[in-house]
């Protein structure tokens, strides 16, 4: 039966494997987008080069690898502060699974508030309104209208940071230089309009604004920089959890809860 | 609810203090759950009836309780092609362990052609279309709207057959339980006529009748969202135990050429920076 024939076959335009003559389920040769990844990728191409290449037909210029890489780095580690990391290191803490503290990370990491979710709704407004000011400012109100899904609703405008009071140096920073190695225009146009935008928002960017522009600046999707955002933030998530290990749950926060009268419905 | 405060000032408040009125434990005393001893007060409490009060904060009836239990057990499929029930399965497969292979099950459960992403849309479209219905507005007309706005109806149609074998049963123990005149079940069956005799013919599935059947008890839609979270759990340990009890990697096995690439044709990669093949 040819391929075209099985009705079961998983399709796919990114991997394709050919099989030893002894074994149809082992891999003699594995082909990335066409790139033949043990034979010639393997030792030629940057990690940044293979992730990008998964996600997109064709392998990143080599302005668009740098970009990745420091965004990468940017994302590398959100701290041991951040709630996904504090959940992967309440796993990490009392012995839970390494499998369950990254998914810990990854739910917490999930949602509005620094996390995928608020990369994806970023990433929409620069789909929606571009390098237009006025774009900007009446997506800042349509935000305030329900929104149909099982997330929460947004409470801040996605990619700026609702407990901030002037931009953070390390946002700063990270736009500097990540608009300093794009091709893309966003970034820049950030950069150069980022007093206008965070007096119409009211607060200042957060870093997964800058992530979210970044993205769009790749040519990612929102569904591809939300993914995206979510794996490159796991290393840090990993590290602290497993650092916390050895320390014990005797050496973690744990704190007392101060009881509120229930309200009777 | 208090009003939400922003700023590092509001963030400060909050350093070193957990404020709850949920509940805390004691450790080696006891555990306050919703305002109520767990050991002393709550301790003959039926499970769900424990989950649903933690979720709602009411208590429910008896037979409000047997048609919440039957929502969760009518949707218990043992089926390892169900996509959610099949993560379960590779895990076991995969020899991982069965709360990890669970846990991510329930957590794609929330999918949006079936399960967590359809609850809070459905009975967001009832309490709505009851609304716009007792403004005096028309139920067909709302529910053209809504096909119109989102090109589909939560609780309506079904990704592998259109009916739902759950929903006869459902209905027959609503009716046993005298739970089957609420005016939101009766707006749900209403709405499915509707729909029947629209171009697209679809009828009510079982997140549909579950919305109508949890909306006539009070449920909000983020209560029903949180109460349907497990109702797929028990159909997932058959198919974990018996990947796990066969050899390993033997589910879903897939040969080199059971995967149709459709992609780029073979090209020789060139190293960064260089245009001349490696």
């Amino acid at each position: 039966m040819s391929n075209s024939e099985k009705t079961a076959a998983i399709r796919t335009r990114i991997w394709r494997e050919e099989p030893e003559a002894d074994n149809p389920f082992a891999t003699r040769a594995a082909y990335c987008r066409g790139f033949d990844v043990y034979g010639e990728m393997l030792g030629n191409a940057r990690w940044v080069e293979m992730l990008y290449l998964l996600f997109r037909e064709q392998a990143p210029s080599p302005a668009q690898a740098d970009l990745l890489e420091a965004l990468a780095v940017a994302l590398a580690n959100p701290g041991p502060r951040d709630a996904s990391v504090h959940a992967a290191m309440c796993g990490g803490v009392c012995g839970s699974t390494a499998a369950s503290t990254l998914m810990a990370a990854l739910a917490v990491g999930a949602g509005n508030l620094s996390g995928g979710r608020e990369v994806y709704l970023a990433m929409q407004g620069w789909g929606e309104c571009g390098t237009d000011v006025a774009a900007w400012r009446n997506r800042r109100e349509r935000l305030a209208l329900g929104m149909d899904t099982i997330w929460p609703e947004p409470e801040h405008p996605p990619g700026f940071d609702p407990h901030g009071v002037s931009t953070a140096t390390h946002v700063k920073q990270t736009l500097s230089c990540l608009a300093g190695l794009s091709e893309g225009i966003y970034l820049v146009w950030l950069q150069q309009n980022l007093p206008e935008l965070e007096s119409i928002v009211g607060c200042p960017l957060a870093l997964s604004g800058v992530a979210a522009a970044a993205f769009a600046d790749l040519g990612f999707s929102p569904d591809q920089g939300e993914m995206l955002h979510l794996l490159l933030r796991l290393p840090g998530a990993a590290a602290h959890a497993l650092e916390q290990k050895p320390l014990g749950y005797k050496n973690f926060p744990f704190g007392t809860v101060e009881l509120e009268n229930e309200e009777q419905p | 609810m208090s009003e939400r405060k922003y700023g590092p000032d509001s963030l400060q408040e909050n350093v070193g203090v957990l404020k709850s009125r949920m509940g805390t434990f004691y450790p080696g005393s006891h555990v306050i759950f919703r305002g109520h001893d767990l050991h002393r007060d709550l301790k003959d409490m039926d499970w769900m009836a424990l989950y649903v009060f933690g979720i709602t904060g009411r208590r429910f009836s008896e037979q409000q309780l047997r048609l919440l239990h039957a929502l969760w057990t009518y949707t218990s499929y043992p089926d390892v092609r169900l996509w959610n029930n099949r993560v379960a399965a590779l895990a076991g497969s995969a020899r991982s362990t069965g709360t990890l292979g669970m846990a991510a099950a329930l957590a794609v459960s929330e999918a949006s052609i079936y399960g967590g992403g359809n609850y809070t849309r459905a009975v967001r479209f009832l309490v709505f279309a009851r609304e716009h219905v007792a403004a005096g507005g028309d139920l067909a007309e709302c529910v053209h709207q809504e096909l119109k706005r989102n090109r589909s109806m939560a609780g309506y149609g079904r990704p592998l057959v259109n009916g739902d074998e759950r929903n006869p049963h459902i209905l027959a123990l609503a009716e046993e339980l005298e739970l089957d005149q609420g005016v939101y079940l009766r707006m749900a069956l209403e709405i499915e006529q509707i729909l029947l005799a629209s171009r697209m013919r679809i009828k009510m599935n079982y997140v549909g009748l579950s919305a109508a059947l949890v909306a006539d008890m009070s449920f909000s839609p983020r209560e029903f969202y949180l109460f349907a979270f497990p109702a797929f759990l028990a159909g997932m340990p058959p198919g974990f135990i018996e990947a796990s009890e066969r050899t390993e990697g033997t589910l879903y096995p897939l040969a080199c050429d059971d995967v149709l690439y459709e992609g780029e044709s073979c090209r020789p990669w060139l190293k960064s920076g260089n245009d001349v093949p490696i």
